[in-house]
């Protein structure tokens, strides 16, 4: 993401800093997560959405066509797809071509297992749709032991495809994990490799992520590597806002550097329920169903949370500090499943505070998700090999754009 | 997708020329401006007024950049901003010159 210049205007039609406006609300989502099914034919340890089987009660084709609709009414440019794996759904194809001939552009996640030369072409040839390709170890050792066996070769095969059929620019998606976190180099020169663009995203403790958070979130040192590494490489390495926490160190990264839940980001989620993010699927941050009366404009525009969400929110224990203004306190989603209080530290706050709170939480279980479609038993070590990973479980607020921002 | 074109491949910006929307752009209306998002190169702009707004959609039924201001109600103590503002839409090709009618 770029941005060209986030600085109060001096014009006479200034409106303030955009950001204050953001956090408003706007009138549709800059950026919107759509995760079509649950079924996955991978496990990540990680998953945002713990995801597996497919939930008997998922949008029907007809249904997820009129939900395109309402995008397009929307004018949302763009929608993020992922799941589970979206791409195992039979209407898959079907409703990217429906959004595309809708207005609705689309970047869809997935761990290339359906990336065969045919699609690759198809894909190619097609000037809305973008794809982005998981992937959580620059090695087949550090990746399958997050994603699964074989998943490192199943996704470097649909990159050397996609490159095959001349599709420039998609995106290969890393969460950065404890183990990865010193592969960014080879994380990029593989990308450079399959005339990619690398983009980067940050280890939520959401869904299956609850689970192995503790073993896999960057150590305090690392943090700083990754800081020092995304200024280094500015905007040729996307991360979808992802890093804003630790903004703190300094310089802000590219971005927005905003927590945009029920802002500018949303999720729906298989069946239609509508999230304040796609790091947040538990009922303290569900606004509503694509299914009520006023459909997911309605969810958007009035529901009582994502109302809520647009109001000041108080900076709470971090307001004396003088990093605020720079990491807003953070992500909600991380404080949440982390069982800190949503008025205080992020969990990686760089200035150690919210190790602090982690230590003073006591015994009080953090939250769990409320939906689970794993396939097998939760919390399975990292290093378990005989379960198969997972998806693209990175999604993240601001994944697909490339915000820049005119200052008149 | 074909190769992307580089995210600068737009054009300096001069205001005594015709100009328009790009045809793969679309605009959003917001309380604080618009949203501008180009298909092509996947980027996301955002223009800070709703005048700003105006101007930009009137650019194709203007015989200049500068006639768009005008028409829109940018008055000669605003128009250097709204210059530096149409410069940066030109320059990531949210905006183009076209053939003069």
């Amino acid at each position: 993401m770029t941005l060209i210049s986030d600085h109060p205007t001096t014009a006479p039609t200034s409106v303030g800093r955009l950001v204050d406006r953001f956090e408003q609300g706007l009138d549709a989502p800059i950026c919107l997560t759509w995760e079509l099914t649950y079924a996955c034919n991978l496990a990540c340890v990680h998953c945002l959405s713990s995801s597996g089987r497919r939930d008997p009660n998922e949008l029907s084709t007809e249904e997820c066509k009129a939900v395109i609709d309402e995008f397009e009414r929307m004018q949302i440019f763009y929608v993020n797809i992922g799941g589970g794996e979206p791409t195992v759904r039979s209407d898959f194809w079907e409703l990217v071509d429906y959004a595309t001939d809708h207005h609705v552009g689309v970047k869809f996640s997935t761990n290339g297992s359906r990336i065969s030369t045919e699609v690759a072409e198809r894909l190619a040839s097609s000037d809305y749709v973008d794809v982005q390709i998981s992937l959580d170890g620059a090695t087949a050792e550090i990746n399958d032991a997050v994603r699964g066996d074989g998943s490192f070769a199943t996704a470097i095969t649909a990159m050397q495809r996609m490159a095959d059929a001349g599709f420039v620019g998609f995106k290969l998606s890393v969460v950065v994990t404890r183990h990865n976190v010193s592969q960014l180099d080879e994380f990029k020169a593989l990308a450079d490799t399959y005339g990619a663009q690398l983009r980067l995203t940050r280890l939520r403790p959401s869904g299956r992520g609850a689970d192995v958070w503790d073993e896999l979130h960057p150590t305090g040192d690392q943090q700083r590597t990754l800081y020092d590494w995304l200024v280094a490489h500015g905007e040729d390495v996307l991360t979808g806002d992802s890093f804003f926490h630790l903004a703190g160190y300094g310089e802000s990264l590219p971005g927005l550097n905003l927590c945009g839940a029920g802002r500018v980001v949303c999720l729906v989620d298989p069946v239609g329920d509508v999230y304040a993010c796609p790091f947040a699927i538990h009922e303290e941050f569900l606004a509503g169903n694509v299914r009520a009366p006023g459909g997911f404009t309605e969810v958007w525009r009035h529901s009582d949370l994502f109302t809520e969400l647009r109001q000041p929110q108080s900076a709470g224990a971090c307001g004396s500090c003088g990093h605020y203004d720079a990491c807003r306190g953070g992500c909600m989603a991380a404080k949440f499943f982390t069982g800190l209080p949503l008025d205080g530290p992020d969990p990686e706050c760089v200035l150690g505070h919210g190790e602090h709170s982690l230590a003073a939480r006591g015994d009080a279980e953090p939250p769990k998700p409320s939906l689970d479609h794993s396939i097998q038993p939760r919390r399975v070590p990292v290093v378990m090999r005989d379960r198969r990973p997972d998806r693209t479980c990175d999604e993240n607020p601001l994944a697909s754009f490339d915000p820049a921002v005119l200052a008149t | 997708m074909p190769p992307l074109p580089p995210p600068s491949d737009g054009t300096a910006f001069d205001g005594s020329r015709p100009w328009t929307l790009h045809p793969q752009v679309s605009l959003r209306p917001e309380s604080f401006g618009a949203l501008a998002y180009h298909f092509g190169t996947r980027r996301l702009s955002f223009l800070k007024s709703r005048r700003l707004l105006a101007v930009v959609e009137s650019l194709a039924d203007q015989p200049t950049g500068h006639d768009a201001c005008v028409a829109a109600g940018v008055t000669d103590a605003e128009f250097e901003s709204y210059e530096r503002a149409l410069a940066t839409l030109a320059e990531s090709g949210m905006i183009c010159e076209r053939e003069a009618s």
